[in-house]
């Protein structure tokens, strides 16, 4: 009787999540959706599709972003993948004290970091202002090394090893059982790994502001640009083709076959 | 050495520091051959038959395929192959492609110089190999869509398509329902004949390892304990823990009291085997070898107490005097009535008693007079190393000759009967605590062998039912505890 009587349902507790989601996501898209198909007085127009595309440096600045995004990708995989698997394997007796090592600088400020990083990089010769892109790239780098680490090694240490043993047991050698063995299982997490790199770093501008000393222009940067001008309109259409373009990677990561490609800890 | 020997095992061990997985391995396997490893978990089954896989490499002794040493040899480099316990199978890749990967990786001899197999040949291979695990039509699935059994079977199949010299299985039908595990087992030892490759199969069921195998090797804590036929380990088990571990059976103490003639729950019956007059010695005695008579007939009798109704033939539990006998007849027997019963000679299996004390070798004295067995201090007997002695205030033993000793770190042998070690429920009590690691029921008690963390065991004979893994404490009487010094008594004389 009292479970009738009463008011609330379980289905209120939602509304607060609701009222967020609402209010800080739903009304902003839409309120970039509105001011990128519009004008300063308020008529519907495709100018800002226009302005942005006709201008070259605008589609350069996409280009190298996707381009540093890649680039980043890979360099990170490449470091990260083999300390993942040594991270990984037992006979090196590495236990998760190593592991949080490699993950603590996640949890120092980001902007602090970011600053000690280029303070660092200055005091040994490579200044932002002399070296942009290599001082950018290595603060690229280690700002998501661990984004490729942690997925990576929590794939490696649930994975099967008497798989690698019959890998082994049918004739494979070390490196035919890392490619047709190893690797293949652990793509789930190469591919959360790379989607926690790529897509932060295309839209970062933080690290290419502080590291470049503000001579590398991404496409976060250009959209700080125009906002800072107010430049709302063609802003806001930036703002949303980097939403398309994440979107559109996010989907082709998620079409991969494997399942639980995002390791235990995403 | 004989010709058809495939794989020859010499002293082969495996030691993780102070412990040992396997110890002193010697075996050789025909040509052919079906070979079980049987034995509980822990006995070294899996670690020796993963040497010979190659994935673990001894630590001592050889292994010789065809005569050539391949000890050290890494595996993809031998030409056995494995059937993993939980099948192993790749995940990424469908039913095919986990067959061919080991054929893609073949090189064959064409000529002078080797080749990859042609994209033909792997296919007619691969065909072949699901055919003979019957589940042709499975080529594209993926493995997640396959059942445990169909798991199984290509498992087997990506094994066999390469060929190997030898087969190895590691329990390869344990995941498996009991009717399934049945219908394997059947198609397995089909496929042996027809392959005519030798498989070398390890499990802890013992039906299992007798209802497949030429010849199966029991193993316990490392060490082989009987290589044998089937039958031979079933009719001849060379110890208790054989007897026991091999099916259903009653195991007794028993003396020699003449020839041929052994004394067991309270009765003289004649035997085959002939051993010293007064040995004590273990006899097993399978429950068909038991007949059953009319009251007055037989050589013995006793009163049955249970009787449980097994679809062919009934099981029964006579009580013969303190001493229970499991019987199997078809017959339908009344319970609480007495019956006589035989035993034929050949029914009767004696064995070499293994253990008769607890013998620690390396004990020692603390400074407190107390023994120490296992890390673990006994309270003794001190004044027993020294005929005649006794202890004095300050601890130290006076001989009758006023001589006095002190005998703190001296290094004595320590032996303790079956019979007088207390088992205790609460393992913080005793002196020692430690593990059931083995239980043996004979008759009218029971045969416990107890593991301490130090790894030391504790034999003891007690009334009371424990089951294994139980963690219980162990005490021993001070007076029960023998000691023998090693080296003279007068190198701990005072002066």
């Amino acid at each position: 009787m009292r479970k009738n009587k009463s008011i609330f349902s379980r289905k209120f507790l939602a509304v607060p999540y609701a009222v967020f989601m609402i209010l800080f996501v739903v009304i902003p898209l839409m309120l970039i959706i509105a001011y990128a198909f519009t004008d300063e007085s308020g008529r519907i127009t495709l100018d800002n599709f226009r302005a942005f595309f006709s201008g070259g440096h605008n589609i350069n600045t996409l280009m190298f972003s996707i381009f540093i995004g890649f680039l980043n990708t890979a360099i990170c995989l490449v470091l990260g993948y083999p300390a993942a698997f040594i991270l990984a394997k037992k006979e090196f007796g590495f236990g998760t004290a190593t592991v949080l090592l490699f993950v603590m600088p996640m949890w120092i400020n980001f902007v602090l970091r970011t600053a000690a990083t280029r303070d660092l990089l200055f005091a040994i010769g490579i200044s932002g202002g002399e070296y942009p892109y290599l001082a950018t790239m290595i603060g690229m780098v280690y700002n998501y090394l661990p984004f490729v680490i942690l997925p990576l090694y929590t794939t490696m240490t649930k994975m099967d090893k008497s798989l690698i043993e019959a890998s082994y047991d049918l004739g494979a050698n070390k490196v035919q059982t890392f490619f047709k063995t190893i690797l293949p299982m652990t793509m789930p997490g190469v591919i959360s790994a790379a989607t926690m790199v790529f897509m932060p770093t295309m839209s970062s501008y933080v690290i290419s502001d502080v590291m470049g000393e503000r001579k590398i222009s991404l496409i976060g940067n250009s959209i700080q640009l125009y906002f800072d001008q107010g430049l709302w309109h063609i802003g806001s259409l930036v703002a949303l083709i980097m939403l398309a373009i994440i979107a559109i990677g996010s989907f082709c990561a998620d079409s991969e076959p494997q399942e639980n490609a995002r390791g235990g800890l995403w | 050495m004989e010709k058809n020997v495939i794989i020859e095992l010499k002293n082969v061990s495996k030691h993780f520091g102070q412990t040992y997985a396997v110890e002193d391995f010697n075996l050789y396997v025909k040509k052919g051959e079906f070979i079980t490893f049987l034995g509980p978990s822990g006995c070294g089954k899996t670690t020796t038959l993963r040497m010979i896989a190659g994935f673990e490499l001894p630590t001592g002794g050889e292994i010789l395929l065809n005569g050539k040493d391949i000890t050290d040899l890494p595996p993809y480099k031998r030409p056995v192959n494995t059937v993993f316990q939980k099948y192993a199978l790749f995940p990424h890749m469908d039913v095919y492609e986990n067959v061919a990967f080991g054929l893609k990786l073949k090189k064959v001899s064409d000529g002078a110089k080797m080749r990859k197999l042609t994209n033909a040949e792997i296919d007619k291979k691969v065909k072949n190999a699901l055919k003979i695990v019957d589940l042709e039509e499975y080529e594209n699935r993926d493995i997640s869509t396959l059942s445990g059994g169909q798991q199984q079977r290509i498992a087997i199949a990506r094994a066999i398509v390469n060929e190997p010299e030898i087969l190895l299985l590691d329990e390869p039908l344990g995941a498996l329902d009991l009717k399934m595990r049945k219908d394997m087992q059947l198609e397995l030892k089909e496929m042996h004949k027809k392959l005519g490759i030798t498989f070398i199969y390890v499990t802890h069921d013992q039906e299992e390892a007798l209802t497949l195998s030429d010849t199966v090797v029991v193993m316990k804590d490392g060490m082989i304990q009987q290589i044998g036929t089937p039958e031979d380990i079933y009719n001849e088990p060379n110890n208790a823990f054989v007897a026991n571990f091999i099916g259903e059976s009653n195991i007794y103490s028993a003396t020699m009291t003449g020839e041929k003639k052994v004394r067991f729950i309270n009765h003289v019956f004649d035997c085959v085997d002939e051993f010293p007059k007064n040995e004590k010695v273990d006899v097993v005695i399978r429950p068909e070898d038991v007949h059953i008579t009319g009251e007055d007939q037989g050589m013995a009798k006793g009163k049955i107490v249970s009787k449980i109704f097994k679809g062919i033939h009934y099981e029964y539990i006579m009580m013969v005097g303190r001493n229970e006998l499991v019987i199997v007849d078809t017959r339908n027997l009344e319970i609480d009535k007495t019956y006589g019963f035989d035993i034929e000679p050949d029914g009767i299996h004696i064995m070499k008693k293994e253990l008769t004390a607890n013998i620690y070798d390396d004990a020692y004295i603390d400074k407190n007079n107390r023994v120490v067995i296992s890390e673990s201090a006994f309270e003794c007997d001190i004044t027993s190393l020294v005929p005649g002695s006794t202890v004095d205030e300050e601890g130290y033993v006076v001989g009758p000759d006023g001589v006095r000793y002190d005998f703190t770190d001296a290094d004595v042998k320590a032996e303790i009967g079956l019979k007088d070690i207390d088992i205790l429920d609460d393992e913080q009590s005793g002196t020692v605590s430690g593990e059931i690691v083995s239980i043996i029921y004979k008759g009218d008690h029971y045969q416990l062998t107890i593991r301490t963390p130090q790894d030391e065991d504790f034999v003891l004979d007690t009334e009371y039912t424990y089951d294994e893994n139980d963690l219980v404490g162990l005490s021993v009487k001070s007076e029960k505890i023998k000691l023998k010094l090693k080296g003279e008594a007068k190198k701990y004389a005072k002066k």
